[in-house]
């Protein structure tokens, strides 16, 4: 037997149970341990692996629709991807920006700059990232869900104009909230929500956008969403319908399409809008998911100014077409007698002043002053009325102040007074100043809008109608300065000569067979004599012409400027194409009307007449 | 006294407490996978019960005295295998711990040298007559332990290497090692671990990433620290009474790292409560105790030896990684004996047992 087989010393009984008593000891401790765990920070804990598991992921609610009068779609809304960062755990983002920035292709600055946006934001509400992920992005969050937990990817809505820049301005864009938006909104946007910023998407915005909704998920370890707990559904933002009309709104633009300028054509009996542009202008396209700050800046500081809608911002000098207000006043207040008559040598001297006219018209009277646009008849008119009653008339026909159309930003333009004169000016009214504006020149401006409205508010004795995009605009009232038949007349007849008599500023270019079309051109001198003596050469002036179709109670009206055009009789032609549209489609309806056999009564005809006694 | 050892002799206690721990290893193995794609673990692993329970009849037949008279050759064959597997072994999650057995087995060769060193350490303490240890016994007994724990480092498997060391430990101790050693031990660790702390630079990054994680768990919430945080999370959301069995969503949605395995506890500690816990913790403590009883009753020094040499690395484990489920411990891969799934590391603990059985059924034998 080997020696250390035998037994001569005794098994160590003392030190066995020494060993014993340690474990006890040790399970003690470790049952301590487990206890702190799970008894005394056991809500801590529990709250932890709720965070854990759960994760909200938003439901963006698509924006509605915009349709034209026909229900055309004229913007929309598709489904994409934007990608997610999740920020409960502020150490492990940290740690994944580097990979995140290199994966996705974005920038400390600009991770750093969305991070700092949505400080205050409970955490656990995720912040958009990278909206309109690729399919290489896409692919990238996927692949990395195991190593990179902080990206999600959510599906949202986003804006879409099929048409591109047509409509640019007067749609407007969306973007994301800013953070006096934010603040003001008092919980209701999130960081990164996107809102009407400009526009109709502005002016309707509240209609438009519907209502997030939320989805509460159970994630894995991964990050991968295992099932469902609760959604709260997303209620989509309803589309609202335009008064626009494509096909018009589309001839319009294309006759824009080199141009700078604008256009507004309107029902004359209701004020729907059936077609504006304003150029040049932008494609809203490029805002719907992020502009680039270079992009915006470069729109911004555009000396052609394409974020302007110029059919309702644009101030400019009204020129001539100022000439229908004079009239107006000069028949209205009966200051001056209907017949009376001037003397246009072509030139004339007011106050020491010497003023031009662009022809020698001899003897001229109201009709002729009109139809042949003369500025010396209407120097020796502005001079007898003086400047108060223009602008009494001026402001009664709604210029100098805003027409109230659905959209942003509209201008009010400006009519002087003598009170104007020394509020503004500080000095008395110059008398001398009364013969420029007499013609559309000087300190007074006009939009396109508020010209359009003017005309027709004049062919139809006094009523001015209340412009507007939005179909179903309930409770618009048109204002009313009303006007003697005997001026409505007149005036009427002469802006029909305008187009149709041979000595009218349109040199019967722009006649139409058919219909009774009407109109008054303006050219305004975009700078002053001086000016131009100093550039020692002319600056192109800006055209206008305004058209009405019938010449009374008019169907239609069509405003059009275009900037640097020269003569108003070279825009005549544009409104010409754009009344004949509106009548040609007119005409192929009621033919198509006639040639269907004898419609039934039906209910809808019924409630019509209901409607209109 | 009996001439022959008899299977009525085994130590039935023992074993339904091991029963016992390896149902609930079982139930919670079952629990953490069936949902996922490693469903049906838990039949893989009541087949390593299975050819663990055989080995340990058939380690129990050998009478553990002709095992200590082949202790040099042992010890000479364990450290040729782990040369071995460091030459030839094939690596899975970055460590070379693992040699192929044929039919798509693989052995981790370091489980087979604890069994080698608690039979060798227990020969070479028996080997002392007197109740003293000198300080040549404490450092040939140092260097049979740190030969293999060096080569097991090597591996590198920090976890294992470090389970050889407390054989060693409790040995010296049951052996009669002196207090003025223990002292000087005590100084030399306190100026070794400074020591070790300003060397950490020369361990494996995953070594040096442990340490750190284990110092400053939340810097680093998707490594080791996160692995730490997840299961602490799991246990103390398990709270007094448990989510209920499968219930868990630490577990079910994978947040508890290796649910099945090393992290076992937390799984369990979450679905079952600290009731749970306890049951388990109690069990563990049962088996210890248990197996200090059989080294009480042990028929001569080497046979208490063996059992300690057991005991003590049972009770490592279960300290070490019940302490790391917790957080009081880094992550080292020490699994829990029985408990967590695992082929080579289950039949190491029947094997093992099967060395107490023999014990224990040749106390009365002469």
């Amino acid at each position: 037997m080997a020696p250390w087989t035998v037994s001569d010393s005794k098994i160590p009984q003392g030190r066995l149970a020494l060993v014993s008593y340690l474990s006890v000891g040790l399970v003690v401790l470790l049952l301590v341990g487990f206890w702190k765990l799970q008894v005394v920070q056991s809500g801590h804990f529990a709250d932890l692996a709720e965070r854990n598991r759960i994760r909200y992921i938003p439901i963006i609610a698509p924006r509605g629709a915009m349709l034209d009068r026909e229900g055309r779609v004229l913007v929309d809304s598709y489904p994409s991807f934007s990608i997610l960062l999740l920020r409960d755990e502020p150490k492990l983002l940290e740690k994944s920006l580097p990979q995140i920035e290199e994966g996705l292709g974005i920038t400390r600055e600009d991770l750093q700059q969305q991070l700092d946006a949505a400080k205050f934001e409970p955490k656990f509400q995720p912040i958009v990232i990278k909206p309109a992920a690729t399919q290489g992005d896409i692919a990238f969050v996927e692949s990395h869900r195991a190593d990179l937990p902080v990206l999600e990817l959510m599906m949202v809505q986003r804006r879409r104009y099929p048409h591109a820049d047509m409509l640019g301005n007067t749609i407007g864009y969306v973007g994301e909230v800013s953070a006096q938006e934010l603040e003001k909104s008092d919980g209701h946007y999130r960081p990164g929500d996107i809102v009407g910023k400009a526009g109709l998407e502005r002016q309707y915005n509240s209609t438009l956008e519907g209502t997030d909704g939320m989805r509460r998920v159970v994630v894995n370890s991964v990050g991968k969403a295992v099932r469902t707990l609760d959604d709260v559904e997303a209620i989509p933002g309803k589309p609202i319908q335009l008064t626009i009309d494509y096909d018009l709104q589309s001839l319009a633009e294309s006759e824009f399409a080199d141009k700078e300028g604008a256009l507004i054509a309107m029902d004359a009996r209701t004020g729907e809008v059936l077609a504006i542009v304003s150029r040049p202008t932008f494609d809203p396209n490029d805002f719907a998911v992020r502009i680039p700050p270079k992009e915006w800046a470069a729109l911004n500081t555009d000396t052609h100014t394409p974020l302007l809608n110029r059919a309702i911002q644009a101030q400019l000098a009204p020129g001539s077409v100022f000439k229908v207000v004079e009239a107006v006043a000069m028949l209205e207040s009966k200051a001056i007698p209907a017949n009376y008559t001037a003397y246009c040598p072509g030139s004339a001297t007011f106050y020491g002043h010497l003023y031009h006219c662009d022809h020698v018209h001899g003897e001229v009277d109201l009709h002729k002053g009109i139809v042949a646009s003369c500025d010396v008849y209407f120097y020796n008119v502005g001079k007898l009325l003086g400047i108060d009653r223009i602008d009494q008339y001026a402001t009664g026909l709604g210029l100098g102040q805003r027409t109230g159309i659905d959209l942003p930003g509209e201008e009010p333009g400006l009519i002087p007074s003598e009170e104007w004169s020394e509020r503004v000016n500080h000095h008395k009214w110059w008398p001398g100043s009364t013969i420029s504006v007499a013609i559309g020149q000087g300190p007074i401006t006009a939009t396109p809008v508020q010209l359009a409205r003017m005309i027709a508010a004049v062919a139809k004795g006094g009523t001015l109608i209340a412009p507007h995009l939005l179909k179903d605009a309930g409770g618009l009232k048109a204002a009313s300065y009303p006007l003697s038949d005997d001026t409505v007349q007149q005036l009427t007849d002469a802006m029909w000569g305008v187009v149709n008599e041979p000595n009218g500023t349109t040199s019967e270019t722009v006649k139409l067979q058919n219909v009774d079309f009407a109109g008054k051109t303006g050219t305004a001198q975009t700078e002053s004599f001086a000016l131009q003596n100093k550039l020692g050469k002319h600056l192109k002036e800006n055209g206008w012409f305004i058209g009405i179709a019938p010449r009374r109670n008019p169907e239609i009206v069509v405003a059009a400027l275009v900037q640097g055009a020269g003569w108003g009789s070279s825009v005549a032609p544009i409104v010409r194409d754009v009344v004949r549209a509106y009548y040609d489609k007119k005409n192929a309806r009621m033919q198509q009307t006639t040639a269907q056999t004898t419609p039934a009564p039906s209910p809808l005809v019924a409630t019509v007449g209901a409607q209109h006694p | 006294m009996r001439d022959r050892p008899r299977v009525h002799d085994f130590d039935w206690t023992l074993l339904a407490i091991v029963g016992a721990i390896s149902g609930l290893g079982i139930a919670e193995i079952y629990s953490s996978t069936h949902a996922s794609a490693m469903v049906g673990m838990q039949y893989r692993q009541l087949m390593w019960i299975a050819v663990g329970i055989a080995g340990m009849f058939l380690v129990s037949r050998i009478d553990y005295h002709t095992l200590l008279d082949q202790s040099p050759v042992l010890y000479a064959i364990g450290i040729a295998t782990l040369l071995a597997v460091l030459a030839i072994g094939h690596s899975r999650f970055g460590a070379k711990r693992w040699v192929a057995l044929g039919g798509g087995v693989n052995l981790q060769v370091s489980e087979l040298m604890k069994l080698i060193i608690i039979v060798v350490l227990a020969r070479y303490f028996s080997e002392v007559r007197t109740d003293r240890l000198t300080l040549k016994d404490l450092v040939k007994v140092s260097l049979l332990t740190l030969i293999p724990v060096a080569l097991i480092l090597k591996q590198p498997d920090l976890g294992t290497a470090m389970v050889l060391i407390p054989v060693a430990i409790v040995g010296a101790f049951l052996a009669g090692i002196e207090w003025k050693h223990v002292a000087v031990g005590v100084v030399l660790i306190g100026i070794l671990v400074p020591f070790a702390w300003h060397m950490r630079n020369h361990l494996k990054p995953y070594q040096q990433q442990r340490i750190e994680t284990f110092l400053h768990p939340e810097e680093d919430q998707r490594g080791a620290g996160y692995q730490i945080l997840q299961s602490q999370i799991a246990v103390g959301a398990g709270g007094f009474w448990g989510k209920g069995f499968g219930k868990g969503s630490q577990n079910q949605l994978g947040f508890v790292p290796v649910r099945y395995s090393d992290f076992i506890l937390a799984a369990l500690a979450e679905e079952q409560g600290f009731i749970g816990v306890c049951v388990v913790l109690l069990l563990y403590l049962g088996l210890i105790l248990r197996l200090v009883d059989n080294a009480q009753k042990a028929k001569d020094k080497a046979g208490m030896f063996v059992v300690m040499g057991v005991t003590a690395i049972l009770g490592f484990h279960v300290l070490v990684n019940a302490s790391m489920v917790i957080g009081y411990m880094p992550v080292t891969g020490i699994p829990l004996p029985l408990m967590s799934y695992g082929g080579s590391a289950t039949a190491f603990v029947f094997l093992a047992l099967g060395l107490v059985m023999n014990v224990r059924m040749r106390r009365f034998v002469n």
